[in-house]
């Protein structure tokens, strides 16, 4: 398949209480293989999914919580947070797993996924694309 | 216009697979073109040949099956999500060792990619659920 869309898949619930989250992730990580121009957002309680630090022993549950760092190596590189989902939340981006991908444009350079924008900043990015998948 | 429709979830406990049943038909009737039905988390349920809701209720599983036969639709259970809640059809009852089958009419067991392949060939991509 030639045809390359710009696919953004929205996060916007918690990663545990509903299977919405890693049923999210399943479907990113599927899709990397279509090399499409893939971006994630994580807004409302959807920003917990990046939280780090995250132990789920207490309610027997598998903590999916590892698999965004392997994100990069599938080439999902831009993924936007919202900040005032953040802040609305009392998190900081220091709350959140430290992403990152390697640029093979520029000697494997180790460079940053996520991009902390406003909600209207994210509004300009969601308007940019082709398809979204909403979770 | 040519059309995905993703369903997020189950039916009865949620309106959305109404809604999307009946967005589905009115596209249809408008002559639009549906690439694909795909189900996803709870919305594999859509695709249960054993629901019995009672009788004076609409039966959301039938409805689907009988859309997808008058239209020649396709409609797609995710496999990781009908594994899960126990949506099995003839090929998974005997990968998994499962002694039953309910899958409805209509319906296929299918992978994630279909739903990509549904991104990429459909001018939109249409998702009901929470």
């Amino acid at each position: 398949m030639s045809t390359v869309k710009k696919m953004m898949y929205i996060n916007r619930k918690a990663p545990y209480g509903t299977i919405y989250a890693w049923e999210s992730l399943e479907v990113v990580l599927i899709g990397a293989a279509f090399e499409q121009d893939v971006s994630l957002a994580f807004m409302d309680d959807g920003v917990y999914q990046l939280t780090k630090g995250q132990d789920t022993s207490g309610i027997g549950m598998k903590n999916f919580s590892p698999t965004y760092s392997a994100l990069g190596d599938y080439e999902v590189n831009k993924i936007y947070v919202d900040k005032e989902s953040l802040e609305e939340r009392g998190l900081t981006l220091d709350d959140l797993q430290h992403l990152v991908w390697e640029d093979e444009d520029e000697d494997w350079a180790e460079k940053d996924s996520i991009h902390l924008v406003s909600r209207a900043e994210l509004s300009d990015v969601l308007a940019d694309q082709d398809v979204l998948f909403n979770f | 216009m040519k059309l995905t429709i993703q369903v997020n979830e189950g039916p009865y406990q949620h309106e959305a697979a109404d809604t999307a049943y009946h967005f589905a038909k009115a596209a249809l009737d408008k002559g639009h073109e549906i690439f694909r039905i795909f189900f996803y988390h709870d919305g594999v349920n859509n695709g249960t040949r054993l629901t019995t809701p009672p009788q004076d209720d609409r039966n959301i599983v039938n409805r689907w099956s009988e859309l997808a036969q008058e239209h020649n639709l396709d409609m797609v259970l995710c496999v990781a999500a009908a594994q899960r809640r126990g949506i099995v059809d003839d090929g998974e009852a005997e990968r998994n060792g499962k002694d039953a089958t309910n899958i409805a009419p209509g319906f296929r067991i299918s992978g994630l990619g279909q739903l990509i392949e549904g991104g990429i060939e459909s001018d939109h991509v249409v998702v009901f659920g929470d």
